[in-house]
């Protein structure tokens, strides 16, 4: 199974690690041009600067493309991919693929100085164990559209939310040892 | 390892963020909008761009605060500034006004010709110059959660990068394949911690992301120091010193992220004007060099 990670700019390379700790067998793709996404099962969208991928799609022709696969194929976006996968974002309004019917704040923390790794509880991805999420200049989920599923809450706001056969989470698993979001990810992919 | 505790990997994740990107000089809020509107991941604020500093001399410090926060409220990617060399208030005062990096940098003037600052200290991240291994391993010690070769900065020559990234990739290859019973003599050799070298051992790689600065002045010379290992870059001058800033930081981010595609690379040179005029630095003198500062 061929899974795909956006690689324009940001922690591509976490999440392939993440990838294949997950599954150690999985073809890992980088996508940095539109031809790349042929025959994936699904895609990740890292963390990172939004309004720098959001340039670089526009630079390389891949927001046509990424809006066209996120519409067939399973999508997993962290923080910044969260922010692009949203139909809104705020703080400020921007440019977004709009795949998943989301309102994301972008930086509602506060700055770098209010980034930080919290442990959370959860009974949804399999045993009670609590699930490390670290928080970098990290988005805020204001309102989560219908059939969205909240699997993961910090401060009552939803960290990790299922909709519309994706996945959007705005913390990092990638940068915690911690296997199971990328598991989740995984075993909702059809090769 | 105690130098990877939790506050440690909050600061190295935002580097992780960072990766793959371009960080942009910028020394006021109209050039940072323009950073921005071009792609790049984060700007960097200083009072005169290394260029300037070479020209007019003098002393150089940290930029002017309403220039930083001006320059805060203008853009939503992350902000930097600089420090002098071991000029820990000033940090301190970065940290206050709530900076997302601070670079304790070989272009400003140093405050101490002896110690850099104790980063560890700090809440917020540092990011640190180096020409070799032993020094980028020092920094860590010290703190550093992200580090950048130093590159002769304001030269638009990158000569000084390529050696920088060269000889630090070949000193982390090398060590891999060294004994243990040879790592505390090569800790002693190069002058950084035990734990540290010894981590390069084993993973080949320094544990902050590596990225390079100090000369990068076209497209090309962003492909150049990302295929030599850098894991991001920093362009200080190379951008609003030369005729066409607003196309040429275009260029640099476009050519970045597919820089092993040459086609990619063909593309973003295509219109660019004039680059910033470039130095010889082996005929600078010792006393101009930027990169030799730092202990």
């Amino acid at each position: 199974m061929k899974v795909g990670v956006l690689a324009l700019q940001g922690d591509f390379e976490a999440h392939a690690a993440a990838l294949r700790r997950a599954r150690p067998r999985v073809e890992i793709v980088e996508v940095r041009q539109s031809h790349h996404l042929e025959g994936l099962a699904g895609l990740i969208i890292p963390g990172g600067e939004s309004t720098t991928m959001l340039k670089l799609m526009e630079y390389y022709g891949l927001f046509e493309s990424l809006r066209a696969f996120g519409a067939r194929k399973p999508v997993f976006g962290t923080c910044a991919g969260a922010i692009l996968l949203a139909t809104e974002v705020l703080n400020p309004a921007q440019a977004s693929l709009g795949l998943v019917d989301l309102t994301v704040e972008r930086n509602a923390y506060g700055r770098q100085l209010d980034s930080r790794v919290v442990r959370l509880s959860t009974h949804e991805l399999g045993g009670d164990a609590e699930l490390e999420a670290v928080l970098i200049r990290a988005p805020i989920i204001r309102r989560v559209g219908a059939g969205g599923r909240v699997l993961v809450r910090y401060q009552n706001d939803p960290v990790l939310v299922e909709i519309g056969g994706h996945l959007v989470a705005t913390f990092h698993p990638e940068l915690s040892p911690d296997p199971r979001v990328h598991e989740r990810f995984l075993s909702r992919l059809e090769p | 390892m105690r130098y990877l505790d939790e506050a440690f990997r909050v600061k190295i994740g935002l580097a992780e963020m960072l990766k793959g990107g371009v960080i942009m000089d910028v020394t006021d809020a109209k050039q940072a909008e323009i950073a921005e509107k071009a792609g790049a991941c984060a700007v960097m604020a200083l009072e005169r761009v290394p260029a300037d500093i070479r020209k007019e001399g003098g002393v150089a410090r940290m930029s002017a605060i309403s220039t930083i926060r001006e320059i805060m409220k203008t853009v939503s990617i992350p902000v930097m500034a600089k420090v002098r060399i071991g000029h820990f208030a000033e940090a301190q005062v970065l940290e206050a006004l709530e900076v997302d990096y601070i670079d304790e940098s070989e272009v400003l003037t140093p405050a101490d010709e002896e110690f850099h600052i104790n980063k560890r200290a700090f809440k917020v991240p540092f990011v640190c110059g180096c020409r070799n291994l032993g020094e980028a391993l020092r920094r860590i010690a010290e703190g550093a959660a992200m580090i950048r070769t130093k590159g002769e900065a304001g030269s638009g020559n990158i000569v000084e990068a390529v050696r920088h990234m060269r000889t630090i990739i070949r000193e982390m290859k090398q060590l891999t394949v060294l004994g243990e019973e040879e790592l505390v003599a090569e800790s002693k050799k190069i002058g950084a911690p035990l734990e540290l070298v010894e981590y390069v051992h084993k993973h080949g790689k320094l544990p902050v992301p590596n990225f390079s600065a100090g000369g990068i002045a076209t497209p090309a010379d962003a492909a150049l120091a990302r295929f030599l290992g850098a894991e991001a870059v920093f362009v200080g001058s190379g951008i609003f010193k030369s005729s066409d800033p607003e196309v040429r930081a275009k260029a640099i981010v476009k050519a970045n992220t597919n820089y092993t595609d040459p086609k990619a690379v063909l593309e973003a040179s295509e219109e660019l004007g004039e680059a910033m005029p470039g130095l010889d630095v082996s005929k600078l003198p010792e006393s101009e060099l930027m990169q030799t500062r730092g202990w």
